[in-house]
């Protein structure tokens, strides 16, 4: 019945037990040491509400139109730089801004959900944080770092030599912002292709695995 | 779907039926083809699955791309309405605090109810499950046998349209050449496991599921499904000229617009409604039925939802298909001098037994299922193959532990990526760039998760009362439940946990989160598994059951409960093609009374 491919459990919190936790989000967020430029009173957008028990499935929706977003011009742009640093464009498919991931990150941690705000927890003051680091161990904001040297940064917060990192809450921002960024990413046509998803398609047959594929796997069909 | 309001139902009908799903749909659609006239009460709203199913939208077009929230907990796309774990003005609530003794209840608010998003899976009992008690002294007999049901699940194949094959497994049933549809080719990972599971010992096979994997043959499974009755044969007829084929995209959770897979709104309603014979209210929450001064059911009090209001309909005879839960509710709260705590309650065993699948997955990471060339893997929007419980002997030499089996359903992962990823986050975790998206690639797909679901046994600990203390947004009192699972049940989901660590290592995978677990901690919660039966079990004797075998109340004739609350067991074959069964059983023997003028 769950509609992801792992077992995962979606609880509904009752009411009184998110409001405590909108406090405690909004008091995490403005007591915090984040980067002057990157965040700046940003608990308000979670005054909107969700989209209800029975939404229009057949619409198309644009990151917005559900709730109002949240990033300012400054975040969204270190935003899309960490988002194109993790999902570059390559042989695989465009960047991670052709196909509006940090659009879809910042719906996705405006969204008034107690997933969702968990996560805006981490990423929020992750921006701020994350930016300082750079500032100062490069002496430079991310987004005006050369592509080799992003990823430099990236490897210095999860893969410390000695195993322990320099920072776990700036590690843990990454680890998050990247599920999110690339749940976005191989959520498009364009992220089907990379990942290798080739279904959604009307045909007058199901074909079943190729035959490249049994082979590789070394199985043989089993169904005339 | 065609709905009148309340001001324009008539005087009197022949039967109210009170739900819209997989039993209030098979009996408005048996009823109705005979001739008799029915009034339906659905508490939800109107639906229609041809211009409300998002059939290829993606997670690009949905708000968080697609992925679950509180307000649609199995993802955007799921075609459930106004519904999921909490619906909004119809609360319920525990008897305890403890997670391991609670009951999550699903439910819908819409024409269809859950048959629009359910998994399809369509298995007969077997011969065994209609008669438990007298094999291994637990539970209780049904007080009919595999033999009085399977014309029955003969009909609701032929006429729903179910794929599969006929393997002659002991307590797995066959069906009559013909009557299954083809069912699809295995998918990489239904292969893998299949060739694994003959290395221990585990017969994987097709499943069966109510998708049509080719048109119906309109012109011949009329007349066998209502020989001798032209008219009925046409409406058939009709409607089934009007589903196609699947065409190998869209999970059957979404509903399906072109009616290649079972929903009561796609199925069983057209034809009802073609007959002239069936008018529906929407948004009529069900409160009580209604008795004449004789003791008999003489129509239902409902809240019209619209305008809050208070609403009676009048008929001879009064179907509750409501599910077992709700339909618990509306018995409780049907109270009179006769019936102090509840009608058709003097047994006292209303709301008594309620019963769920038990749950127990575990997933796996196969490095031969890793960077496979892509290939399309969406099939027929849910299960192909699966593994009927397999150790009947083992049981009946007293070598296990428990008494009762479980199937298992296999699941693969190339299905679409829809907002979260799909790949345990531990796998790319330290990964970025180019690196990151290889790795994406390696792994997707690689993942193979199997799920048991098994038998539970009715026990004293699992009922459903009504709260003493809150009702909802109409002010009727709401379920309060109970539950425990036995040490069967625990034992059960062990043995699951250790054959899925067996398998998945046996295809030289690694069971992802670290291995398997105890069946106390990987059982799922009661109800989880959305398979809710049992409340008003069916039996020979009205001192120890609610309903007789035509699903007649003992107390009151023509009241009827024709969902899964008069389930006496609860196999571990998916409830909802006996459910059918069942109701068409009724129905006939409710036309046969009706024919007598004895209605």
């Amino acid at each position: 019945m769950n509609d992801s491919p792992l077992p995962s459990k979606m609880e509904r919190l009752p009411r009184r037990a998110v409001l405590q936790w909108f406090a405690a989000a909004a008091a995490s967020t403005s007591g915090g040491v984040s980067f002057p430029s990157l965040a700046s009173g940003q608990s308000q957008a979670l005054a909107a509400s969700g989209y209800g028990t029975d939404p229009d499935l057949v619409k198309v929706y644009q990151p917005g139109d559900a709730w109002p977003l949240t990033f300012t011009d400054d975040q969204l742009v270190f935003v899309t730089a960490l988002a194109d640093t993790i999902l570059p464009a390559d042989d695989f498919g465009p960047a991670a801004s052709q196909l509006r991931v940090p659009d879809y990150v910042d719906e996705w941690i405006s969204a008034p959900y107690p997933s969702q705000q968990k996560d805006r927890e981490v990423v929020l003051p992750g921006l701020g944080q994350f930016e300082e680091f750079v500032r100062k161990t490069r002496q430079s904001s991310f987004s005006e770092l050369d592509s080799e040297t992003r990823i430099a940064v990236c490897r210095t917060l999860t893969s410390a030599p000695d195993g322990k990192n320099p920072d776990k809450a700036l590690a843990n921002f990454l680890h998050r912002f990247t599920l999110i960024a690339a749940g976005a990413y191989f959520s498009t046509p364009e992220g089907w292709k990379a990942i290798g998803y080739a279904g959604n398609q009307a045909t007058a047959i199901f074909a079943g695995p190729p035959s490249e594929v049994l082979q590789q796997v070394g199985v043989e069909q089993t169904v005339n | 779907m065609a709905t009148i309001s309340p001001s324009e139902a008539q005087n009197e009908y022949d039967v109210i039926i009170v739900g819209s799903g997989a039993g209030g749909g098979q009996m408005a659609y048996t009823l109705t083809l005979a001739g008799i006239k029915c009034l339906m009460l659905e508490s939800g709203r109107s639906y229609d699955a041809a211009t409300e199913t998002p059939m290829f939208q993606t997670g690009a077009h949905a708000p968080l791309g697609g992925s679950g929230t509180p307000d649609k907990p199995f993802g955007f796309y799921d075609a459930t309405v106004d519904g999921g774990w909490q619906v909004p003005g119809e609360p319920y609530t525990q008897a305890s605090d403890n997670p391991e003794q609670q009951f999550k209840w699903w439910r819908a608010r819409m024409m269809g109810g859950r048959t629009n998003h359910w998994g399809r899976i369509s298995l007969r009992n077997g011969p065994y499950d209609f008669k438990p008690y007298s094999r291994d002294g637990l539970g209780f007999d049904w007080p009919l046998s595999y033999e009085d049901v399977a014309p029955y699940y003969t009909k609701v194949e032929r006429l729903i349209g179910v794929y599969g094959t006929n393997e002659g497994l002991e307590n797995t049933p066959d069906s009559p050449n013909g009557v299954l549809q083809p069912p699809p080719k295995g998918r990489i990972g239904d292969l893998i496991a299949q060739k694994a599971g003959r290395k221990v010992g585990v017969p994987v096979v097709p499943i069966h599921r109510a998708v049509l994997t080719r048109p119906q043959d309109a012109d011949t499974l009329p007349a066998l499904l209502h020989p001798d009755d032209e008219d009925a044969q046409k409406v058939v007829g009709d409607s089934m000229r009007t589903r196609a084929a699947c065409f190998w995209a869209t999970d059957c959770g979404r509903g399906c617009s072109i009616r290649a897979n079972y929903q009561s709104t796609t199925v069983h309603l057209p034809p009802a409604l073609a007959t002239g014979n069936l008018d529906i209210i929407s948004d009529a929450h069900a409160r009580e039925v209604i008795l004449d001064k004789t003791g008999k059911a003489k129509g239902v009090l409902f809240i019209d939802k619209k305008t809050g209001k208070e609403e009676r309909v009048t008929a001879k005879a009064v179907v509750l298909a409501a599910s077992s839960g709700e339909t618990v509710r509306i018995l409780l709260n049907s109270k009179t001098n006769d019936f102090p705590e509840g009608v058709a309650n003097r047994s006292g065993l209303v709301g008594k037994y309620i019963m769920d699948t038990v749950g127990s997955d575990l997933t796996g990471q196969i490095p031969a299922l890793e960077n496979l060339p892509p290939h399309n893997d969406d099939g027929a929007g849910g299960c192909h193959f699966y593994a009927p419980w397999w150790l009947y002997g083992d049981q009946k030499a007293g070598r296990m532990d428990f008494n009762r089996g479980y199937h298992v359903e296999i699941g693969g992962t190339r299905r679409m990526p829809k907002g979260r990823l799909p790949i345990p986050g531990d796998y790319l975790k330290g990964l970025f760039g180019t690196e990151l998206k290889e790795e994406a690639r390696r792994y997707y797909g690689s993942f193979l998760s199997f799920a048991c679901r098994g038998e539970m046994i009715p026990n004293e600990g699992s009922f459903a009362e009504l709260d003493p203390d809150v009702t909802d947004d109409w002010g009727i009192p709401v379920m309060r439940w109970h539950w425990e699972w036995s040490e069967q049940e625990l034992a059960m989901a062990d043995h699951a946990q250790r054959t899925f660590e067996e398998l998945i290592g046996e295809m030289g995978g690694t069971p992802v989160g670290g291995g398997s677990r105890s069946g106390r901690d990987s059982i799922l919660q009661g109800g989880e598994v959305i398979h809710e039966v049992g409340g008003a079990i069916m039996g020979d004797d009205p001192e120890n059951s609610v309903c007789n075998q035509w699903n007649q109340t003992w107390d009151i004739p023509n009241l009827l409960l024709c969902d899964g609350s008069p389930f006496a067991s609860n196999a571990d074959k998916n409830p909802t093609e006996t459910i059918m069964a069942l109701a068409w059983r009724s129905a006939d023997h409710l036309i046969e009374t009706a024919r007598k003028g004895d209605l």
